[in-house]
């Protein structure tokens, strides 16, 4: 971590798909740690982009991006893993393992970190009752209804108490409860520590989470720069 | 979460599923498998008749002695051999007896025997150190002894075989370089196949902080599996091959085709060989996959 608290820097940060236009254009912004932030903006505004950014599976074209405190653009390629088990990552499509059980997929981050056979069950078991799939554990991705994956895909993401979690459209394919009941779990790990971020285009999810603060994404920039859109949300439901 | 990243253990290789990771790779191994064994065998068996063509027949000189007259033609063999004997670089010196060159023309005159109207040479084996100049000596005294006789040099008639035995052997030395070319070839397609299929699996564990060698050793293992199956199947077939031929090679009783069968030791070397096609098929795969993973953020 950085003197300033920020877990995430960016700076006049761009990215370009191959020679076309920037999808991410002059982005400058902080995140601090133990923060807790919803990303929004219309479809195509480049949200997943950023997210990619922010969970290593992209670097920026321009810009300079710190993330726990270093450059990540300049760091070496092999460095780079250790980075990766430290952020957690809820996929819009889920991304599950298919020829895997809910268990095993949930498991995964744990057994890439190294964490023993014989230390998975209580955790994993934990974390499946926690997303309602404590008897769904040895059920492949392909039997699971879509919300029933995508609290796999939550499960998976937060098993390993990442410092950084980042979430694209995370409640996209569950009911209303089940999506407030993860915001709770999103929630509770925040208060536990994680830098949590979450897209979505859900304005109730907004007003669920106090102290939550809001960057919004417009044409692939952040469209108030100078700040004043960041702000903690109203409740809409009071 | 900071634990260090490890080997995936057991439970881990189920990480890739089951089953073959690309289709007929163990089967074109087994081939492979099949035709260097059988290379490198035959490579091995010209060795050994090379070996044995220089241990037992290199080194001999054959003395002929030509007279028509049976008395004069003994005592020059006689004289040849004791001129021989002289010499420090001849080792044993044997006269052929009658019977054994009988034995030699019978399959052309027939058994019975030779007929007193028809002269036969006197033979002497003798052994001579491969020295330079050392049959020259050899012709100069047996020359003296004995005017009657000829000298030849098994080295020289033979010399033309050896040539041949020789390129044989590279030959087949070659085809086992060639062999594991193209098992390496095959072992590459594997892998790059098997990254694609499994690519949406390789990019969520990338994604997850897996290492390039921890991915690696998932798919090394699967293709050191492949590779074992095909190499175990080719060897067995390829020494059920070498077995039949080596008991046709046996029931010709020839002394130079004998010369050729494959020693324990060379049975070693065969077995060894699908061991090493494993380490090959892994060593090939991890490099295959590591580069592949390289292109990865």
């Amino acid at each position: 971590m950085n003197a300033s608290g920020s877990i995430v820097h960016f700076e006049n940060v761009g990215l370009r798909y191959g020679t076309g236009a920037e999808t991410l254009s002059d982005l400058s912004f902080s995140l601090r740690e133990g923060g807790f932030y919803f990303l929004t903006g219309p479809s195509g505004a480049g949200k997943t982009s950023l997210l990619k950014l922010l969970y290593l599976a992209l670097r920026p074209s321009r810009g300079l991006i710190r993330l726990f405190g270093e450059d990540i653009v300049t760091m070496p390629r092999g460095r780079l893993p250790g980075f990766r088990r430290r952020i957690g990552v809820v996929f819009q499509e889920f991304r599950l393992v298919p020829h895997l059980s809910a268990f095993d997929n949930v498991a995964l981050p744990l057994r890439v970190a190294g964490v023993a056979d014989s230390d998975l069950q209580a955790p994993v078991s934990e974390m499946l009752a926690w997303v309602g799939l404590a008897d769904r554990a040895s059920a492949r991705p392909a039997t699971l209804s879509g919300g029933e994956q995508q609290r796999v895909a939550i499960a998976r993401a937060v098993i390993g108490r990442p410092e950084l979690l980042v979430a694209d459209e995370p409640t996209g394919n569950v009911d209303p409860d089940m999506a407030l009941r993860l915001l709770h779990l999103f929630d509770s790990l925040n208060k536990l520590g994680t830098t949590v971020i979450v897209a979505t285009h859900d304005l109730h999810l907004l007003a669920r989470v106090q102290r939550a603060e809001m960057l919004r994404l417009d044409r692939g920039q952040i469209s108030d720069p100078t700040g004043a859109l960041r702000h903690p949300p109203k409740r809409v439901d009071q | 979460m900071k634990a260090g990243a490890r080997k995936f253990g057991a439970a881990e290789r189920g990480l890739l599923p089951e089953g073959r990771l690309a289709g007929p790779m163990p089967w074109v191994i087994a081939i492979m498998m099949f035709l260097t064994v059988l290379a490198a065998a035959a490579g091995l068996g010209l060795a050994g008749a090379a070996a044995r063509l220089t241990d037992q027949i290199g080194g001999r000189v054959t003395v002929q002695i030509m007279a028509a007259n049976p008395e004069a033609r003994a005592a020059q063999a006689r004289a040849a051999a004791e001129a021989a004997r002289g010499l420090p670089e001849v080792g044993a010196v044997r006269i052929v007896p009658d019977e054994e060159i009988e034995a030699l023309l019978e399959p052309w005159i027939g058994t019975g025997g030779i007929e007193a109207d028809l002269p036969v040479p006197a033979l002497i084996d003798v052994d001579l150190a491969q020295e330079p100049g050392a049959i020259d000596r050899l012709r100069a005294a047996i020359g003296v002894a004995a005017p009657a006789a000829r000298v030849d040099d098994n080295a020289r008639w033979l010399a033309p075989l050896a040539d041949l035995i020789g390129a044989l052997k590279w030959l087949a030395a070659g085809l086992v370089l060639l062999m594991v070319g193209a098992t390496a070839a095959t072992v590459v397609l594997a892998a790059r196949a098997a990254l694609d299929t499994h690519r949406g699996t390789i990019e969520i564990l990338h994604l997850m902080g897996a290492t390039d060698v921890q991915v690696a050793r998932l798919f090394q293992r699967r293709i050191a599996l492949d590779a074992l199956f095909g190499g175990l199947v080719g060897f067995i077939l390829a020494s059920l091959v070498l077995i039949g031929l080596g008991d046709r090679v046996a029931a010709l009783g020839s002394e130079l085709l004998g010369g050729a069968s494959i020693s324990p030791m060379g049975w070693g070397v065969l077995i060894v060989l699908p061991a090493l096609g494993v380490l090959l098929a892994m060593l090939v795969a991890r490099l295959t996959i590591l580069r592949a993973l390289g292109r990865l953020l």
